[in-house]
């Protein structure tokens, strides 16, 4: 055991992903041996830097109007390649379904009519909007970024937590932190093979400009973000800077006899493809929120014309609502005629009798979750809960069983982490962005790790204190079979 | 470019020198009330606090009575580090860093570091820690800094026109208010430490031979065409700004206003007799800086209107 992991106690169900026991998993074995040269105070210093840096530069969040750098934590979390083939298999798999499902909600409904899905669980959700029906998108794409939020289990089994098919945020973190991570680590990064995330804002205006209305042959794509006191205002301003667009205020935007413009310095130019980052609600005042300052009147029109393609398309909220989640392993059925590659998380229906009264069961050891919640929003952990909040929990359950679902408390896998001056297991979750273009759903290598920064916490919002990591999804085998066996291969072909 | 984005490259101008210009001139009126113990400290005060523009109703909200007596500490407070009074070199710092976080995507990634990296100590507390004269010093250099990051690495774009449009009008403006406190005050030292807050001292000894007059001094600060701090040097630098942002080949006049007002401010002072300028400094100085505000009424008319608050008039809204 080295000095620098001496005393890393694992403990409990939940899956470590540098130690099994007292193991060390192949894929750390680097990122051991590296560390274990450096002294706790000289990590120390690296991670004073980093924050200093993380500042410096303004990476920050905004919670109730208060600006704070993201917490990145120093040590990277590693996955390895088969692993992550198998995610990326999951996602575009997952992606795929649910733009067919956005497509059919939102027209013919077969997949109500062939008893799939129960229409009422799409048309009472908060987030399906009628106004998005028969917008047919340019090239068919619904979803051009999405989120799909997965956990590890006890076992060490990847799962879907939920989907986040609106404005997934997020992916700012992964690109700033690999850069930090490599100034602060240097010697450890150098030791592995890591795939790059920077390509991501080139692929996005790729598939952005991809999405543009038909006979545009040079669109022009601008990204639209609420403004400086929204929580993600940094990640709008990388974005659009690295994409070399124009990042606008509703208030820069003017619709005029159903085209989209934006007031320049020398009048009024027009915009093609809008990648907002506004939500649905605030998006059009026409159609949504009349008192919303943050969108532009008229957007929605511009969209059914033809005249503009908004991205992520309105109305997707129905796919992240955690009701349709359940649903999500029969849908990927229906339409792909495939099992899923990537298991749900197991969950209860509260508005279906028999699952609700199997929770008021057992409420004080399962997590109840608001079906239209985001940001670790109202989620009640059963077994931390008094008496009395279970109390209220239960009166709110039975008011409106439609909007509640359950799941088992899952032990969310932990990785080492560096908090206080010292290592210690910390559960994580993991954000993995995919961009569709409409021919192929590219998968960022990667994605946000969100960390709790609390021992044994477990909601790992950065709204409710959580911190990041750089996530390494290594480009080669890690074992030394698995090297040998590459190896041979390479020279067969040769 | 973005109407918003370019009111914002016009203010960031607009603020960094004002930061500047702010520190040069408290720089040099601590110094005097130090170095000179015939100088009437609350009358000095007073003057400082009327031509950088605060208002007595405005002075009173910080417990400062402006027809009473007035301390240079009361003064340093509401101009320099209380970051909630609007002329304080805090809250200038304040306002140029949120208009740079508005503008984000569209500065140099060092021009937007420097800017937060000004800011920075403000909150934190460490501002205010700095005394005089280290902190005019620092905002001077911090000021430095932030110009020549945005001149080594923007290109000479349009975005750039706007920050040179909004440096050299607040510059005349900041300018004519120097002129006019030393104008004020009777003693003699004061035209000495009006160049040295411009930083003009040396220059102005070098081109009149030593010859020190208050005449002579006011010439080199309101028209030397080659010194870059003074009025007209400024002057003709915002309209060659406006120029190349209108592209207005117009064989006669000038149809944008902002020029017009810039221009014929800028013939005034040239071509008038020195004696009828000196006549009446502070009305002069005053007049200028009405121009200054009038062109930049302009400029927002014409390059920023369209950014503009729209509401939508909703039922029920």
């Amino acid at each position: 055991m080295s000095t620098m992991f001496e005393g890393y106690g694992t403990s409990g169900p939940a899956y470590d992903e540098m130690f099994d026991g007292d193991e060390l998993r192949p894929p750390y074995l680097r990122m051991r041996d590296s560390l274990d040269k450096m002294s706790t105070p000289e990590l120390i210093s690296r991670v004073e830097a980093l924050q200093a840096s993380y500042l410096d530069q303004g990476i920050t969040f905004d919670i109730g109007g208060e600006e704070r750098a993201m917490p990145l934590d120093i040590l990277p979390r590693v996955i390895e390649m088969d692993t992550w083939t198998t995610i990326e298999r999951g996602l575009q798999q997952r992606v795929k379904a649910l733009e067919l499902l956005l497509a059919d909600v939102y027209d013919a409904g077969n997949v109500f009519n062939d008893g799939v899905l129960p229409r009422q669980v799409i048309t009472t959700s908060s987030h399906f909007h009628r106004q998005a029906a028969t917008i047919r998108p340019a090239n068919g794409v619904r979803v051009h970024v999405s989120g799909i939020d997965l956990i590890r289990d006890n076992n060490g089994e990847f799962r879907v937590l939920e989907d986040n098919v609106r404005v997934p945020s997020g992916v700012s973190y992964v690109m700033t932190s690999r850069r930090a991570i490599s100034a602060a680590l240097p010697e450890t990064i150098a030791q592995h093979r890591i795939r790059p995330v920077a390509s991501y804002p080139q692929r996005l205006l790729a598939a952005l400009r991809a999405a543009a209305p038909a006979g545009v042959a040079d669109p022009t794509v601008v990204v639209l973000t609420p403004g400086v006191y929204n929580g993600a205002y940094f990640e709008h301003t990388l974005l659009a800077r690295t994409m070399g667009v124009e990042l606008v205020e509703g208030r820069d935007l003017v619709c005029r006899r159903g085209e989209v413009m934006m007031r320049t310095t020398k009048g009024l130019a027009p915009v093609h493809v809008i990648y907002r980052r506004v939500d649905d609600e605030f998006l059009d005042p026409v159609h949504f929120r009349a008192d919303s300052m943050l969108g532009c009147p008229g957007l929605i029109d511009a969209a059914r014309a033809g005249n503009v393609t908004l991205a992520n398309a309105v109305g997707n909220g129905v796919a992240d609502d955690k009701l349709v989640y359940t649903y999500m392993p029969d849908v990927i059925r229906y339409y792909l005629n495939e099992e899923p590659v990537i298991r749900n998380v197991d969950t209860w229906r509260c508005g279906e009798p028999d699952h609700l009264a199997e929770v008021m069961d057992r409420l004080d050891e399962l997590v109840l979750k608001p079906v239209d919640g985001s940001g670790g929003k109202g989620i009640v952990i059963g077994p931390r809960a008094s008496r009395a909040e279970l109390d209220e929990l239960r009166g709110k359950v039975l008011d409106d069983p439609r909007s509640w679902i359950a799941q088992p408390v899952v032990q969310l896998s932990t990785v080492p982490t560096f908090v206080d001056g010292e290592l210690g297991p910390r559960h994580v979750d993991l954000r993995p962005f995919a961009v569709n273009d409409g021919s192929r759903v590219w998968v960022l290598p990667g994605g946000l790790t969100r960390v709790a920064l609390g021992k044994g916490e477990l909601i790992v919002n950065s709204s409710r204190g959580g911190g990041t990591k750089d996530t390494w999804v290594l480009a080669g085998p890690t074992s030394p079979e698995q090297q040998q066996q590459q190896q041979q291969q390479s020279r067969e072909v040769l | 470019m973005l109407s918003r984005i370019a009111e914002s490259l016009f203010w960031i101008g607009r603020y960094i020198e004002r930061a500047d210009d702010t520190a040069r001139i408290l720089d040099v009126q601590t110094q005097l009330l130090l170095e000179d113990a015939a100088v009437d400290e609350a009358q000095t005060c007073r003057d400082l606090l009327s031509c950088m523009g605060v208002e007595p109703a405005d002075a009173k909200e910080y417990g400062v009575d402006l027809f009473g007596s007035v301390s240079i500490e009361q003064v340093l407070r509401l101009l320099a580090y209380d970051a909630g009074s609007p002329s304080s070199i805090a809250a200038i710092f304040g306002a140029a860093r949120e208009s740079a976080r508005g503008a984000r995507e569209t500065l140099t990634v060092p021009l937007w570091e420097v800017i937060n990296t000004t800011w920075r100590p403000i909150p934190s507390g460490h501002f205010e820690a700095l005394r005089p004269p280290y902190i005019f010093s620092w905002v001077r250099e911090r000021a430095a800094l932030i110009n020549g990051t945005a001149d080594a690495t923007m290109t000479r774009d349009e975005g750039w026109q706007f920050i040179v449009l909004g440096r050299n009008i607040e510059r005349a403006d900041m300018t004519s208010r120097l002129v006019a406190t030393t104008a004020l005050s009777a003693s003699g030292g004061q035209w000495t430490s009006a160049l040295r807050a411009s930083g003009a001292y040396d220059a102005f000894l070098r081109t009149y031979r030593g010859i020190e007059t208050d005449r002579a001094a006011a010439e080199f600060l309101l028209l030397d065409r080659l010194f870059p701090r003074s009025v007209v040097f400024a002057l003709n630098r915002a309209e060659q700004a406006l120029d190349n942002l209108g592209g207005d080949p117009r064989r006669a006049g000038f149809q944008d206003e902002a020029h017009r007002l810039i221009g014929r401010m800028r013939a005034e002072l040239e071509y008038r007799s020195l004696a009828d300028l000196v006549e009446d400094l502070p009305d002069e100085m005053e007049r200028l800086q009405r121009t200054c505000a009038a062109a930049t009424d302009a400029i927002s008319r014409r390059y920023f209107a369209g950014s503009e608050a729209l509401a939508w008039k909703g039922v029920g809204a």
